[in-house]
């Protein structure tokens, strides 16, 4: 080593199992180059824990709701009474409130309250108890289950939101509820259940919480995704193959190209006020609609899809179209019966990158009316689905998430995680299909 | 025009001329790639392309069944006759001009698709079976010409990616017989192929030309002399020579093509 001459090899005379200097620092940089990606992917899971730990611990409460259960039995008699009063639903409360003293009695649970707390807490029951046996008559002298809502302070008040330090005296809650509140629970009259109606409901008034559900806004997404598939995936792909097989290479297309690709990091609001010009105030479509959602969403989805489609048809190999081309094939045989179905399953991760992207698009809805206080009914029929004023998921938590009643607050959770779950619904469904097509020879 | 041949086993007619070039160039952009090559290939002959890498051989068997359309750049200027019609005449559909005209390329490419489905794709689009039965028996056919029927016919539905190198460029050869081509176009058809394989494919060449003309581009030059009646040596774009593979490879006029042939240039 020390008389290194040209014909001495640079190696010679090293001992294989001792590491030199360059070696040393070569593989420590290999070490440090993998540190660094481990530390990588364990800082985002750990962001990742930290996402779904919040949002199941914030919005699982939107799925449960505090009511009272009761089973009440109201005879003939008592109906006709009631009904020749002039307070009637007045009359019904009392005799609401007989009976649930009647079942804390029962349980030895003593405590003092008027009408006016069981108003305070769950509203006006003597209507709800009167209406119900004004349209079922037929239920009279036999027990009726009665399931009903508390207010969304009492709710609050189960799930930690509303507490005895905090709460002050109002009309709408007071300390002295809470008692009845604790003796009601202690005589498992009140309890939490499953919310059936965050899920199947329709959004409420602002001073509703407990009333408001995702269901209409569901629906509303469902069919602009459809608008949104059923437009851009044709046009998307019918585009791509036209310029990635067929168009001649030239300043125009080398033009269109890049506009494409600058179309794609367009912000989404542009694409809204375009729709709100083009779809709503110039072709007057209706306003609010999924359909004109759809539109747009269609319009932002398919730059996306065409650039992934294009990757994917590039990335078949040359030596399958020449086979096909060399037995024959016309131009359009080739890309149908050849190149499309190798390069299908590109097309369609492109395709449900881009409905992820659309089904999470917020602003541009809102700039088409689709917000959330919108979505107050479901739509009658299939096709008036498309046009009917609806909102959509994120615009439903968006508009929940900006309300001044902090109960809307764990419906935007709530909203979170349905809209995740429809995400992954059709992220199954795509993947279901990429397997059918990506059957490998 | 030619000499009259040497031996019994190259004898050649002279009468059928199948493709007939005359002064034919090929830009691509700037680039001129065939520089007026003037060539006369005959029916049931095996004629092989020979010279050194770049030297345009593969470009211009590429302009015989017009597969240089695919490139946007290429220009092709000349005329290519083909049983006296002009095959760049606006009137012919390359389509069906590569029916007629078959290629089998340098790295095999079965479609990934079943052994059948490869061999019946062309059939299928040229509307040659008008049965299932048809169709059964033209796959048969095929690939028993093709020299791998016993190999395959227990596994049909296949793929046709799975078989071993070799058995793929047999399949992609009985591919293009399937079409019932007139001429067959092979670019470099052994080069990626063990000895063994190769000499299967060489039987088999020999075999087709009872009913095709073949023309073959090769840089093997033994393979040429074994395989070939005629002969063509590309230098730099042009056709040096062009004679019996037997004058070419003995008695060579040209003192390129001799430097080619022992091994100085190239």
């Amino acid at each position: 080593m020390t008389d290194a001459s040209l014909n001495t090899p640079a190696h010679s005379g090293k001992q294989l199992s001792q590491a030199d200097a360059h070696t040393k620092k070569r593989n420590a940089a290999e070490k440090r180059f993998r540190a660094y990606g481990l530390s990588a992917i364990l800082i985002g899971l750990f962001f990742l824990v930290v996402l779904f730990t919040s949002i199941i611990r914030s919005g699982l409460p939107a799925f449960t709701r505090t009511v009272v259960d009761v089973e009440f039995t109201l005879t003939q008699e008592q109906f006709d009474a009631a009904e020749k009063e002039l307070f009637k639903t007045k009359a019904y409360s009392n005799l609401f409130i007989a009976e649930l003293q009647g079942k804390l009695g029962e349980k030895g649970v003593e405590v003092e309250f008027d009408e006016k707390a069981i108003e305070r807490l769950l509203g006006k029951v003597g209507s709800t108890i009167r209406e119900h046996y004004k349209e079922n008559p037929d239920t009279l002298g036999a027990p009726v289950r009665f399931e009903l809502a508390a207010s969304s302070r009492v709710d609050g008040y189960f799930k930690g939101r509303v507490t005895r330090d905090t709460l002050q005296d109002s009309r709408f809650l007071q300390l002295s509820d809470l008692d009845l509140v604790d003796a009601l629970e202690e005589a498992g009259v009140i309890k939490q259940a499953f919310n059936w109606t965050f899920i199947t409901g329709t959004d409420s008034g602002v001073d509703n919480p407990g009333g408001a559900g995702i269901g209409a806004s569901v629906v509303g997404s469902f069919f602009m995704m459809l608008v949104v598939l059923a437009l851009s995936l044709p046009i998307g792909v019918a585009a791509s193959i036209y310029l990635e097989e067929f168009a001649p290479q030239n300043k125009f297309t080398d033009l269109i190209e890049v506009n494409i690709s600058n179309l794609a990091a367009v912000p989404s609001i542009v694409f809204g006020i375009l729709g709100l010009a083009v779809f709503i105030q110039f072709m007057h479509l209706p306003q609010s609609a999924p359909l004109v959602g759809g539109l747009v969403l269609t319009l932002m989805t398919l730059p996306t899809i065409i650039i992934s489609t294009r990757a994917s048809l590039k990335s078949v190999p040359p030596s399958i179209r020449e086979a096909a081309l060399g037995v024959g094939a016309s131009k359009m045989q080739t890309v149908f019966h050849h190149v499309l179905p190798l390069a299908m399953p590109g097309i369609l991760t492109g395709t449900i990158i881009g409905l992820a992207q659309a089904l999470g698009e917020t602003a541009p809805l809102l700039l088409i009316g689709m917000v959330g206080f919108v979505a107050r009914g479901y739509p009658e029929g299939f096709a008036q689905g498309f046009t009917e004023a609806n909102s959509a998921m994120p615009a439903q938590i968006y508009t929940w998430a900006a309300r001044a009643d902090v109960s809307f607050y764990e419906k935007a959770w709530g909203g979170i995680i349905i809209l995740l779950a429809f995400l992954l619904t059709m992220n199954i469904i795509a993947i279901i299909l990429r397997r059918r097509f990506e059957r490998r020879w | 025009m030619y000499d009259a041949p040497r031996s019994t086993e190259n004898t050649v007619s002279t009468e059928d001329i199948k493709f007939e070039c005359t002064d034919c160039q090929v830009y691509y952009g700037d680039n001129h790639a065939i520089k007026d090559v003037s060539v006369k290939i005959e029916d049931k002959t095996v004629t092989a392309f020979i010279g050194p890498s770049g030297c345009g051989k593969s470009t211009f068997l590429r302009c015989l069944n017009r597969m240089n359309d695919t490139i946007d750049v290429a220009r092709i200027e000349g005329s290519f006759l083909l049983d006296g019609q002009d095959i760049y005449d606006r009137k012919v559909d390359p389509v069906q001009l590569r029916a007629k005209v078959g290629m089998v390329f340098q790295k095999p490419n079965p479609f990934p698709k079943s052994i059948y489905d490869n061999i019946a794709y062309g059939p299928r689009i040229h509307g040659l079976a008008r049965s299932k039965a048809d169709l059964d028996e033209i796959v048969e056919k095929s690939l028993r010409r093709g020299a791998i029927w016993d190999e395959v016919k227990d596994r049909l539905h296949a793929p046709g990616t799975g078989l071993s190198g070799g058995q793929q460029q047999r399949l992609c050869i009985a591919r293009a017989i399937a079409t019932e081509p007139e001429v067959l176009l092979m670019d470099e058809p052994c080069s990626a192929l063990d000895p063994i394989a190769t000499a299967q494919v060489e039987e088999l060449i020999d075999e087709l030309r009872a009913q095709y003309s073949v023309v073959i581009v090769t840089h093997s030059m033994q393979q040429a002399a074994r395989v070939s009646q005629k002969t063509a040596f590309f230098h730099l774009g042009n056709l040096v020579e062009y004679d019996e593979t037997s004058k070419i490879f003995t008695n060579p006029e040209d003192p390129r093509t001799e430097s080619y042939i022992t091994g100085r240039i190239g």
